[in-house]
């Protein structure tokens, strides 16, 4: 699609360089640990070494004794605020500090506050904690036995180790197409605990000023404003209300989701300042990033898919346990306790559908974060695909042609899936062919058959993926009951130059570029000219942030139509400067001239300049508007992806030969931003195919708490990714754009098929 | 504990600081130099986010003891850009999009810039090899590799490739 605009303007379609780049590469970037505050403290964290088990004794004596350390905050010491528990977005609770028990290896235990980094970490390590272990449940199976111990003790009414059970679907209707079906096939199947391990680890700088009663802080934080009010709810008994409290979300070092919970670590730091009076500032180390932050992923799936002879897909049952850990601290829309895992039917035509998924506790750190990932899409991805593949298999059918057979039809939009969404819009085999050709599909079968037949091992994987992205419409969408919209307020200035914020948080994603080009494609201001803001909840209108893949679909929405306001007004300025009716007015981006008289025109910044200076009777003077958008639907990105790999047969080792990845997100705002959050996607996705998995032991010991043993791809195992595009506008978002940067799809066949062996005894 | 007088240059500039035994030179450099490009990732000397040039050599600031600096030459990516804008890197990490949140990119323009002070015309495979003591989550490598072979091509007076369309 040739852009609308000119590379002046630079609006949507074009590829523009970043407006961020050049502090970020010249070390200007202001991330967390970059911020300083006079008199500001250190709060440095006790952890525990053991699972479960209970707190005997905190004795603090010798860390109080050491220089520059002045307090050591308890769970006893919180009590007295009510502070020591608070609630997860998933409306569960979460000890801040424990009062008398530790839930996973790794919780927070006590916070040291001290005048350095050093003396704090020396005051960690003199805080001697006497602990009386008890046998932890690690095995999210196991918590399901009838001898299980019950973990969740404190609350009440919990009576086994379930969370709940979430299930779509008609299960009925499904079960009878499976007995009557020609071919079932099943696999069980892990999707591994996972790590986001954003290069930068989490921290905050609380600054309480007790003068003023008012709370600032500094957080890595996606959702800047959504912690505000959370804040303010949970700690209005101790006079925090939400007037007092700015939440400021600096420059992000990566986010992928992991940066949307509360964790314990800013309670404290918010609870030191309070107490102290004085700023403090708390930054993970990289083992307790990985440790005790939230987790990705970890569903036990086992997966059945009912079909013809001739491989023609008629439904799909799935039935999962989810490992929660220790409480439900997903980041997930409250009314989804599963995310959005009922897209698990994909981009296939099928009579029915039926899944469910069961929740547990385990002693294992909290969390279930959408990771590069719109609440459990990529877990659905990896199951359907997987099962599909397998049926190709059964059937002795090409997984690409299989596929294709049981596409949605391009006609069939908008298509409503068997477990209840509307899909807007698609045209899957159009991905298909272009990641076909790409790759050159059938000539790598013919190669691969040659080998094989010469007993060398070469696969090739086939994935043709739907999401469903942009959360969400009101009427289902919220978190803690805050609807999930998205906002932006744009203010042109008298020379034309324009300031823009928004409600959502950038962590790489180039907002500073891509919104300024949305706003330059609405107004026809150049986008250099377009300085876009977030993250400051005193300035910024009211969000929900930036997760998902929400971004785009929501507040690049709100963008648009906030600029389509001023370009209404804009229009009665001109029409009152060129003398004429609105109506016999022409828009080119930037420029109203009039019909049929072209050189009679004036400019935007015309317009802008005459909306301080000279104004038709009756209209409000100034240039700016703010939408609040509300989706009336979700988006449904698709696309497909083909990867070839060599197999050492000695060695088992893979290599990557070659993968093409052929994406469809709608129309494009910024074409090199879009590739580049794919690169990053894939990566993210090889990760845990063939490196990344976050193990315990039978103890709950944490076996890959540092990157020493969590293995995140370096630029040598990595491919040279190849991508490609179709567009499928959405027909419902003011840009026909659909959301990109959710990308991780990768298979782990082998290692998955191996867990599972050892697993099935224990699942029915 | 024991304090010792410590002298660095760093990107040209003279300090000298009395710093406790154990202070780490990335702490030296941030918080005593307030030069907070350089980033702190890991601790474990993975990641890399804390490259800086001692004496030339790409070294991974968050295990290296202040104390053993004294007396180096230190570069940091506050010192790439010079009076005429930014290095041939940095302008190709710009131009090819090397970079998305940004964090781990000071150290992969210290570690890049090193490789191509050794290696002006370095292979696709050189540059994987010479940076993957850095991690990067965001951008999948593609870019970065084709932000060094910008640069070196720049270098080279060659007439720099721009950015290659998404195709």
């Amino acid at each position: 699609m040739a852009p609308r605009t000119s590379a002046k303007i630079c609006g949507m379609g074009h590829s523009m360089k970043r407006k961020e780049d050049p502090r970020f590469l010249q070390g200007k970037g202001n991330y967390i640990d970059d911020f300083t505050l006079p008199g500001m403290l250190w709060l440095d964290i006790v952890r525990s070494p053991i699972a479960y088990g209970k707190i005997v004794n905190i004795d603090t004596t010798k860390a109080l004794e050491i220089d520059g350390v002045l307090a050591v905050l308890t769970g006893k010491d919180l009590e007295a605020y009510n502070l020591h528990w608070m609630p997860t977005l998933m409306s569960d609770t979460q000890m801040v500090l424990p009062t008398d028990t530790v839930m996973y290896q790794a919780q927070e235990v006590a916070g040291v506050i001290a005048t350095s980094r050093y003396a704090a970490a020396d005051g960690v390590a003199a805080v001697e904690v006497e602990y009386e272990p008890m046998t932890p449940v690690i095995d999210p199976f196991q918590a399901l036995d009838d001898d299980a111990p019950v973990l969740r003790t404190d609350k009440e009414g919990q009576e086994d180790n379930r969370i709940w059970h979430w299930e779509a679907g008609d299960k009925e209707a499904t079960d009878r197409i499976f007995d009557e079906a020609d071919v079932v096939v099943r696999e069980k199947m892990h999707v591994p605990r996972i790590h986001v391990a954003s290069i930068e680890t989490c921290g905050c700088l609380a600054d309480f000023n007790p003068v003023e009663g008012h709370l600032t802080v500094y957080m890595t934080t996606q959702a800047p404003h959504a912690i505000r009010t959370v804040l303010a709810l949970v700690a209005g008994h101790v006079g925090l209300s939400e007037e007092k409290i700015r939440v400021v979300s600096p420059d992000i070092g990566g986010g992928f989701g992991g940066k949307v919970p509360v964790y314990p670590g800013y309670v404290i730091a918010i609870a030191a300042s309070v107490v102290l009076g004085k700023p403090v500032k708390w930054i993970e180390d990289r083992m307790e990033n990985l440790q005790a932050d939230s987790f990705a992923r970890d569903y036990h799936m086992d997966a059945e898919v009912a079909a013809d002879s001739s491989g023609k897909i008629r439904a799909l049952r799935i039935k999962t346990l989810a490992d929660h850990g220790y409480a439900d601290a997903q980041a997930a829309p409250s009314k989804f306790p599963a995310g959005l895992f009922s897209i698990c039917t994909g981009s296939y035509d099928m009579e029915n559908a039926y899944a469910e998924v069961d929740a547990v506790y385990t002693n294992k750190p909290p969390g279930g974060v959408a990771y590069r990932c719109s609440f459990r899409v990529t877990e659905a991805v990896h199951c359907l695909e997987r099962i599909v593949d397998t049926l190709a298999h059964k059937v002795g059918k090409d997984p690409a042609t299989l596929r294709e057979e049981n596409f949605i039809p391009k006609e069939a939009f908008p298509y409503h899936s068997p477990l209840g969404w509307e899909y807007d819009s698609g045209d899957y085999q159009a991905a298909m062919d272009k990641a076909k050709e790409m790759i050159g599909y059938d000539d790598l079968r013919r190669e691969q058959a040659e080998k094989r037949a010469r007993g060398e091992l070469m696969g090739i994987g086939v994935c043709s993926f739907t999401e469903v992205l942009g959360a969400g419409p009101s009427k289902d969408f919220d978190i803690l009951g805050i609807k999930m919209f998205d906002s932006a307020e744009v203010r042109v200035h008298p020379t034309g130059k324009a300031i823009a914020r928004f409600g959502t948080k950038s962590q790489g994603q180039g907002h500073e570029t891509t919104y300024a080009q949305i706003i330059a494609e609405e107004l026809g201001l150049p986008a250099a000219h377009v300085q876009v803001e977030e993250g400051d909840t005193d300035t910024a209108p009211y969000g929900l942030g930036t997760y998902a893949s929400r971004s785009t679909p929501t507040a690049g929405a709100a963008g648009a139509m906030a600029a389509r306001k001023i370009r209404d007004k804009a229009a009665k300025i001109a029409a009152h400067l060129l003398e004429v009716s609105e109506e016999d007015l022409d828009w080119e981006p930037g420029t109203f001239s009039v019909k049929g008289a072209p050189d009679k025109s004036v400019s935007i910044q015309d317009c802008a300049f005459a909306a301080y200076t000279n104004l038709p009777e009756g209209l409000e003077p100034g240039m700016e508007a703010t939408n609040y958008y509300d989706p009336p639907n979700l988006t449904f990105p698709f696309g497909t992806y083909i990867c070839v790999v060599d197999i050492d047969r000695g060695t088992g080792e893979v290599s990557v030969r070659r993968f093409v990845a052929v994406d469809d997100c709608g129309n494009i705002i910024n074409p090199m931003i879009v590739q580049g959050q794919i690169h990053g996607g894939l990566t993210q996705g090889l990760g845990p195919a063939l490196y990344e998995e976050m193990t315990y032991d039978e103890d709950g010991n944490n076996l890959a708490g540092s990157f020493m043993d969590y293995l995140v791809p370096t630029a040598v195992e990595t491919p040279a990714w190849e991508t490609g595009h179709t567009v499928t506008p959405s027909p419902h978002h003011p840009l026909g754009a659909k959301g990109v940067g959710s990308r991780p799809r990768w298979g782990r066949r082998r290692r998955s098929r191996m867990r599972w062996w050892t697993r099935s005894r224990t699942w029915g | 504990m024991a304090r010792h007088n410590v002298t660095v240059t760093v990107n040209g500039e003279a300090h000298s600081r009395e710093v406790d035994s154990r202070l780490l030179l990335v702490h030296l450099i941030r918080d005593e130099l307030a030069l907070t490009g350089t980033h702190i990732g890991c601790d474990t000397t993975h990641c890399g986010a804390c490259t800086v040039l001692v004496d030339g050599v790409p070294t991974k600031s968050c295990t290296v003891l202040a104390v053993q600096a004294d007396g180096a030459e230190i570069g940091t990516v506050e010192g790439l850009a010079d009076a005429n804008g930014m290095s041939a890197l940095q302008e190709g990490f710009m131009q090819e999009h090397g970079l998305q949140c940004g964090f781990c990119t000071p150290g992969m323009l210290m570690t890049g810039t090193a490789l191509l002070a050794a290696n002006a015309n370095p292979s696709e495979a050189e540059i994987r090899e010479a940076i993957s003591g850095n991690l990067c989550r965001c951008t999948g490598y593609v870019n970065i590799v084709k932000a060094v072979e910008y640069a070196a091509a720049k270098m080279a007076g060659a007439d720099a490739a721009g950015a290659e369309e998404d195709n």
